[in-house]
């Protein structure tokens, strides 16, 4: 296929079209000139950015690492219900990507990734193209919305947010409470299983909670959980709603919403329409958009399977997946993201000078719940290798805290500096 | 000409650095250097906390080993330690303690 410049650019008005045919592409030109060996990193949340880091803390000077991520700015996501609650600001949680051009040399692009061609290891962007020796996507999540009839991504902008992502709806969550009136509902959604970070959901009742307690104590927080139990922390979370916030927290197993009124803010699951002041859906999830672009999703169509040697795609030579986009018996939490980051970055090295990977590979994860402003509780597993069955298994040992507490809560901030360092300085 | 001698010393300085890194990184084996790494979360990178939880970087080989089995067995008792002490060998816990104790505070 021969095109003339002005072909091209009739086709490229046509952004999908660029998708479609990937090969079109290489009329752009190389964003960044390659010369040595090249890995291209598109996501730039806790597993890119930490996997951007090691490569170029363990790789040596030979290996170029490029950072594409759509947003100026790291917000972080693990905490950011504290800013519900009130005790944290969104602020607080932002931070930026210079140490890791600076200190790490790490090639930054911001934009966003139009298409990926796995047989010519090319990674398209508006404005061109980034050629690649191995590419690690890390796209996070991305939210079903055509699960939930009445919702759309437009509407959980405006008036219905997930905030399941930190930033913006995080803002506008933490406003709608602030303008509910006191003796008003706050309702939040949960999907099933396997969905971003399992506490989560809980943890945001408790600063929910905590929030409405000290400003507008008459309210309630009703909890609308798809799934038939509390999916992490049970004891812990069902002791916190009973000792801290008697009366405000009512959890209902079993009720997916299926249904929104957006004007109305009503809730409706298979059983009743719940009419609230305050709607938090969180819509069922899948891998990251760039996951399907890459060609890495599974037989699901949501997840993506790797080799948990590498986190190479158990379908695509050379394009390797970490953080909430694989598919795994592991939580999908921010510190298992960047556990993944480091196994594939050691892997990528040795792959990329022809050596075998680490042969045994063990990841750890922490993973603090805010219960109030200064109370906290942990699950924490160790993940070792199964040669036989090729997997990720807990190893002996893990386990949730015996209670929560204010040593727990102190240890909760210190694992979110020492983490965010880990990630980003 | 003041001016210049600094500048060198700050190249000389940034290089010196960077090999050392190098250098730290490449005297401890990859696996044991993978191993230490699931601290970092917690313990910040190559064990160097930036706040709150211990320094493991630098830390005398034994006293690390010392600790990590008395976690796994339960005569310290730690708020989260003794869940990830317990997920180890007691030839990795040397392994980890290799590649803290060569690097730099």
């Amino acid at each position: 296929m021969s095109l003339d410049r002005r072909d091209f650019l009739k086709l490229g008005a046509a952004g999908f079209v660029v998708a479609t045919f990937p090969n079109i592409a290489f009329a752009s030109s190389e964003l960044i000139k390659k010369k040595g060996q090249r890995v291209v990193i598109v996501g730039g949340g806790f597993g890119g950015a930490t996997a951007a880091k090691y490569i170029r803390m363990w790789g040596g000077k030979n290996i170029e690492v490029v950072l594409v991520e759509r947003n100026a700015m790291f917000i972080s996501c693990p905490m950011s219900n504290t800013v519900l609650g009130g005790s944290r600001t969104i602020e607080d949680l932002t931070r930026n990507y210079d140490t890791l051009k600076k200190k790490y040399g790490v090639k930054l692009v911001q934009g966003e990734v139009t298409g990926i061609d796995p047989q010519k290891q090319t990674v398209m962007l508006a404005n061109g193209h980034l050629s690649y020796d191995r590419l690690i996507v890390a796209p996070g999540v991305d939210f079903m919305f055509d699960k939930i009839e009445g919702l759309s991504a437009e509407v959980a902008g405006e008036s219905i947010p997930h905030a399941w992502k930190a930033g913006a709806q995080t803002v506008l969550l933490r406003k709608q409470l602030e303008a509910m009136p006191d003796g008003g509902v706050f309702a939040i959604s949960i999907p099933k299983a396997p969905y971003r970070c399992p506490p989560g959901p809980y943890e945001r009742a408790c600063q929910v909670a905590f929030y409405l307690k000290h400003n507008k104590p008459k309210s309630k927080v009703l909890i609308l959980d798809a799934n038939p139990d509390i999916v992490s922390k049970k004891g812990l979370f069902t002791a916190a709603w009973k000792d801290l916030y008697p009366g405000m927290v009512e959890y209902r197993p079993d009720a997916a919403v299926s249904k929104v009124d957006v004007a109305g803010k009503i809730a409706k699951t298979e059983f009743e329409d719940i009419k609230t002041d305050v709607l938090n859906i969180i819509p069922p999830m899948k891998a990251g958009a760039v996951a399907d672009m890459a060609g890495v999703l599974g037989a699901d169509n949501r997840w993506c399977a790797v080799d948990f040697l590498s986190y190479e795609s158990k379908v695509q030579k050379n394009i390797h997946v970490i953080g909430d986009s694989i598919a795994a018996a592991l939580p999908k939490s921010g510190h298992m993201a960047t556990a993944h980051a480091k196994v594939c970055a050691a892997a990528v090295i040795e792959l990329l000078n022809g050596r075998q990977p680490d042969a045994n590979p063990s990841i750890a994860n922490t993973c603090y719940s805010m219960a109030s402003n200064n109370e906290a509780m942990h699950v924490a597993h160790v993940y070792r290798y199964n040669t036989e069955k090729q997997e990720m298994i807990a190893a002996d040992g893990g386990g949730v805290s015996a209670s929560r507490s204010e040593i727990e809560g102190t240890l909760a901030n210190f694992w979110l500096k020492n983490i965010l360092s880990d990630v980003l300085l | 000409m003041k001016k210049i001698r600094l500048q060198t010393f700050a190249i000389s300085c940034a290089i010196g650095c960077s090999l050392y890194s190098a250098i730290t990184h490449a005297s401890v084996d990859a696996h044991s250097r993978n191993l230490a790494a699931s601290c970092a979360g917690c313990h910040g990178t190559d064990g160097r906390s930036v706040e709150g939880t211990p320094v493991l970087a630098g830390m005398d080989k034994k006293l690390f080993v010392a600790q990590m089995k008395d976690f796994k067995s339960g005569a310290r008792v730690g708020t989260v330690m003794h869940h990830h002490a317990k997920g180890y060998s007691d030839e990795e816990f040397e392994k980890m303690a290799e590649f803290f104790a060569a690097q730099k505070r």
